[in-house]
């Protein structure tokens, strides 16, 4: 399957099962399970930055379309857009990974520990700034910090989960392949 | 002007970012406030279909819920038929009325009509309920919406071809008012985004006879809801120290978790009471 087939697959399942799955779980007011960002995550090393922070836009777009008030889910996603060149570039093994491998993974980072850095920080910073923008109005700190903690905690349980049972292949590319 | 295209180019990036994120918080402070009709009407119709086609498979699993509450209300009704009274009053008896219903439609004041929920949520802070009924069958923005044992529910905020948005009580921006049955005095339902089916009446003041236990009821001064209509059910009420109010925090008559079917009600005076209100304004001015 080329990449581009298989990130719009992708799209589309994240926004269904965060929309109809996820969204329907009330396991308690301070946590909110989130995984459709993850489809940001794993979006390939060679793509465009600038091209990057509109398909977030997009993505971000169409789950606010789903709730009814546009505009938290999609800031919420540029955001980490914007942020993860950044951080490939910091965590990334050795010149030259990114080129070698098509998009983030535990083997394409060099192991558990950076790629768990990548997905905690980008989660941290989503879910912070998603419920900083909802809470507004309420404006109370000790409230959204632990919202913010707990719903981290739970979200990148949620990614570990699909990690292990959805295992991608990522194949070693060189120039004479 | 060559060195403004290097800046641009230089950072693109950064200039792409924040020009998308301006979008985005432009989209939530101006969507809360003025509905945008196109959007909604372009999105609402697209998810409305993904959404309904989920709920087809959920409604079996809420089957035996919805039934229930539908049996309660049946009874309800019963209970409220003419023919189960057997009044003293010869008056009562004697009264025959020759009208026939149709010739009283001139002054019906509220229409029901029913409707599907095929979304809901209540995690959010600001929730919604999408509706499988639009524009084509008769509903409009600003209608009120309470569920099967009349618990109010919200107020239809937008309205595209064949789904409508209600703007649910567990949301910051509802505003509808409440009233204690018991003594009428009046007050603002408030929601603080935090427990569902948990609710606060603000504005009731001190001199008041609050109880735990105490009915909540929609006091009709809007156009959207009728009066009497059940909105909570007192947890608690305490004397708030900086004002001359109560604290009254409620659990609601509608349970928000598992709407399945609402009704949502048609005022066809809406427009003359509009009409009135908009002539003292200008007035005013």
């Amino acid at each position: 399957m080329s990449t581009l087939v298989k990130n719009i697959v992708r799209f589309a399942l994240f926004i269904l099962v965060q929309v109809f799955v996820l969204d329907k779980i009330h396991l308690h007011q301070l946590v909110t399970p989130y995984i459709y960002y993850l489809f940001i995550l794993w979006m390939p090393f060679r793509m465009k930055r600038s091209w990057q922070m509109i398909v977030a836009f997009a993505l971000g777009f169409t789950l606010d379309s789903f709730r009814h008030h546009p505009g938290f889910h999609t800031a919420a996603c540029v955001l980490i857009a914007y942020i993860r060149p950044f951080l490939v570039n910091l965590l990334i093994p050795q010149e030259g990974a990114d080129t070698n491998y098509e998009e983030p993974s535990f083997k394409s980072m060099g192991g558990f520990l950076p790629y768990f850095i990548f997905t905690g920080v980008l989660t941290l910073i989503h879910h912070g700034w998603l419920f900083l923008l909802e809470a507004w109005q309420f404006g109370n700190i000790w409230y959204f910090i632990t919202k913010t903690l707990l719903s981290t905690a739970i979200s990148l349980l949620l990614i570990l989960i699909t990690e292990l049972i959805f295992a991608r292949k990522q194949s070693f590319r060189t120039n004479t392949a | 002007m060559r060195n403004i295209f290097l800046f641009i180019r230089r950072y693109f990036n950064l200039i792409l970012f924040l020009f998308l994120q301006v979008i985005s918080i432009y989209l939530i402070v101006h969507y809360s406030r003025y509905h945008n009709a196109m959007f909604s009407n372009v999105t609402g119709q697209l998810t409305g279909k993904v959404n309904e086609q989920f709920s087809r498979v959920e409604y079996y699993f809420q089957l035996k819920r919805t039934n229930d509450s539908l049996v309660k209300a049946n009874a309800k009704l019963y209970n409220k038929l003419k023919a189960d009274f057997n009044l003293p009053d010869t008056a009562v008896n004697m009264l025959v009325d020759s009208l026939k219903i149709d010739s009283l439609e001139a002054h019906r004041r509220y229409v029901y009509y029913p409707a599907k929920v095929v979304y809901n949520s209540v995690s959010a802070q600001n929730n919604f309920i999408v509706l499988s009924r639009g524009s084509n069958q008769n509903i409009r923005t600003g209608m009120g919406v309470i569920d099967p044992n009349t618990g109010v529910v919200g107020v239809v905020t937008d309205v595209s071809a064949d789904y409508s948005v209600v703007m649910s009580l567990l949301h910051k921006d509802s505003r509808l008012n409440g009233k204690l049955f018991k003594t009428g005095e009046t007050g603002t339902i408030n929601w603080d985004g935090k427990t569902p089916n948990m609710l606060s009446l603000k504005d009731i003041p001190k001199g008041a006879k609050v109880a735990k236990g105490d009915t909540i009821i929609s006091s009709g001064f809007s156009t959207s809801i009728p009066k009497g209509m059940m909105v909570g059910i007192v947890e608690e009420a305490v004397p708030d120290k900086s004002s001359s109010n109560y604290l009254i925090r409620f659990r609601s008559a509608a349970n928000f978790y598992n709407l399945e079917y609402v009704y949502v009600i048609e005022n066809r005076q809406a427009n003359d009471i509009k009409a009135i209100l908009d002539n003292v304004k200008k007035k005013d001015l």
